[in-house]
């Protein structure tokens, strides 16, 4: 009798073992490896990406619709950028835009947009969302267009009858495309 | 009367009792508490009232123990006696490390860099949308967050323009002026793996594109396989919400990676096929090499050092012990070694290093010295636990040229001149 009772008290707590290994206390466990989701958030909604989905890449992906000449930047750039980059993007005060080719290995390198930004898309990407500072996001599509394509035409990268839009803006050849190396560190001895 | 007064007159029959009993030796009795309350008010309140244009006097009476001391406060403030403080610019500010004890940066005196001032963010409102190349795009409230398993660790940030006058010729600068833009705390959020997962990553997706909320938008791509192991998605640092000039409400960290990496506001995530050419990481934030051509995607901070006492614009006030201390660190791991010059590099010895040795993280080195009064010139070196050894500065631009701007961690020396004053110098 009281060995029957043994047994089955062992029995017992056997199984509450089993059951605590399979099911934790108060939940399952995860494992630290597995691949099992939360639960948690939301699907994002096509509109909800859309409002926030502002980057382009070096292959034009997440250019908008629209166009811009060269004629229609000077009067963006003289209104909105001259008073930081200066009259003809050479003077400043805020970073140089224009010039500097042939400097990048002297001993006095200038770098602007002419002589060391590898790709013209990025021009579009940073002017659309950063500037200008006291009112980021706010130009249209064609006026990014349009002052992209003087700056371009500032630092004779092209003619001033261009008119830059989703298809000619990636397809500008920057003038140090292949200025630019991988990270071969650690390379001090 | 009316019902206010009784339970102000309550509240301070309460008070006196309070105080009979903590002072048992001494008379109290309303009026006395009404002086000592008005006279302990007007102390406090005088520097409010007619504040002058320096700091305010602290209020120091000769002798504390007979004086009650200032009650309890709701959020602790530093004593009105210390003064380190950050120095800042419209874009930056830095921390002053000569300072500092231990290895924690205070939340407070953290460097600041941001691109078009801290934004505003209201943590209700704040969302990461997760998207591109995944199987579920996704968005998440910061509650949603901060219900994933969390994750805290000690880390350093460290600004890749950090230490970058020290390309130039030499000036007469602090360790906080010169090297300032680093800072360590420990920081809380959930593993980006983790978010990632709740999305599902296509195998095409190689990159990630992260982009901040704040007025430039900031956006760096990163690569995928590198950062996937260790990254974090921080929402605390230093056991509170992270600072506003730190990402408040959501930050991304890279141990061991330039800050700018770092993103701070974080709103979004995308998960893309190649790096994606941002202006941070072609324009700005590449290294110019003397040929000509410039490095990009230099994300390690490599092993530095910096002895922080005694360091530049101070003063040995005679000659004697000088415990000569600093702070270390490497983006690769562990410091292993840090070396002490007092000679301009030609005989070393092993500084001791502060339990525990973290990677990624500050270590605190400390040796002590006697100072005999004479010229000296002392250099601390380190070594991290892949045997990278900190590079002399002739060796650094001798590879490097003086172009580069950004990743200067050469060793730096301090002349400590007869007078005992310390200067920054090249050697």
């Amino acid at each position: 009798m009281c060995t029957c009772k043994r047994v089955r008290l062992g029995t017992l707590a056997v199984l509450c073992l089993v059951w605590l290994c399979v099911v934790g206390v108060g939940g399952t466990r995860i494992p630290p490896e597995s691949s099992q989701t939360f639960g948690l958030g939301k699907p994002a909604t096509s509109a909800e990406i859309q409002s926030w989905n502002i980057d382009v890449g070096p292959d034009g992906e997440g250019l908008p619709p629209g166009q811009g000449s060269v004629q229609e930047g000077a009067k963006v750039y003289t209104a909105t950028c001259a008073a930081c980059h200066g009259p003809t993007g050479r003077e400043g005060p805020m970073n140089r835009l224009v010039a500097g080719e042939g400097t990048l290995g002297t001993d006095h390198p200038v770098k602007t947009v002419g002589s060391y930004w590898p790709y013209a898309t990025t021009l579009y990407d940073y002017i659309f969302r950063a500037m200008p500072p006291t009112a980021p996001q706010t130009l249209s599509p064609d006026e990014v267009y349009a002052v992209v394509a003087w700056i371009l035409f500032q630092n004779g990268i092209v003619d001033e009858t261009t008119v830059l839009d989703r298809q000619s803006l990636p397809a500008i050849r920057m003038p140090n495309r292949e200025g630019f190396v991988p990270d071969p560190r650690p390379d001090v001895p | 009367m009316n019902p206010r007064d009784v339970q102000l007159g309550d509240w301070m029959n309460k008070a006196t009792k309070i105080l009979r009993n903590v002072f048992p030796g001494r008379k109290f009795n309303r009026r006395a508490f009404l002086l000592g309350a008005t006279s302990l008010l007007g102390v406090t309140a005088t520097p409010w009232l007619f504040p002058s244009r320096s700091e305010p006097a602290p209020m120091n009476p000769a002798d504390p123990t007979r004086v009650p001391g200032s009650p309890a406060r709701m959020y602790g403030q530093r004593s009105p006696f210390v003064e380190a403080r950050r120095i800042p610019a419209l874009t930056r500010s830095r921390t002053p490390l000569q300072d500092l004890h231990g290895v924690i940066t205070p939340s407070a005196l953290h460097f600041e860099r941001h691109h078009n001032g801290v934004p505003a963010i209201d943590p209700t409102r704040h969302r990461l949308l997760v998207h591109g190349l995944v199987e579920r795009p996704m968005i998440f409230s910061m509650d949603e967050l901060k219900r994933f398993p969390a994750v805290s660790r000690l880390a350093f940030i460290e600004c890749s323009g950090n230490s970058g006058s020290q390309w130039e010729e030499p000036v007469q600068l602090t360790a906080q002026q010169i090297h300032g833009l680093i800072s360590t705390s420990e920081w809380t959020g959930v593993s980006l793996a983790l978010v990632l997962r709740e999305s599902g990553i296509q195998p095409e997706a190689t990159w990630i594109l992260a982009e901040g909320s704040d007025a430039a938008a900031l956006t760096r791509t990163l690569p995928l396989a590198s950062i996937i192991d260790e990254a974090l998605l921080c929402y605390a640092q230093n056991g509170e919400p992270l600072r506003p000039e730190q990402g408040y409400p959501l930050r991304l960290l890279l141990p061991g990676w330039e800050g700018n990496a770092c993103i701070k506001w974080l709103r979004r995530l995308k998960l893309v096929a190649g790096p994606l050419m941002t202006r941070e990481e072609t324009s700005k934030y590449t290294d110019l090499m003397p040929d000509g051509k410039a490095r990009q995607f230099t994300f390690e901070m490599e092993a530095k050092s910096v002895i922080t006492t005694p360091s530049g614009g101070q003063r040995l006030p005679q000659p004697g012990f000088v415990e000569i201390r600093g702070l270390a660190w490497s983006g690769r791991g562990r410091v292993t070694r840090v070396e002490i010059s007092v000679d301009g590099g030609m005989a070393w010895q092993p500084a001791e290093l502060q339990e525990p040795v973290l990677p990624k993280c500050h270590t605190r080195f400390r040796l002590g010295w006697w100072w005999d009064g004479k010229e000296a010139l002392l250099q601390s070196r380190c070594t991290d636990e892949t045997g990278y050894i900190q590079p002399t500065r002739r060796d650094l631009i001798r590879v490097r040229g003086t172009n580069s701007y950004y990743h200067y961690n050469a060793i730096q020396s301090w002349k400590i001149t007869k007078e005992g004053r310390v200067e920054n110098v090249y050697v």
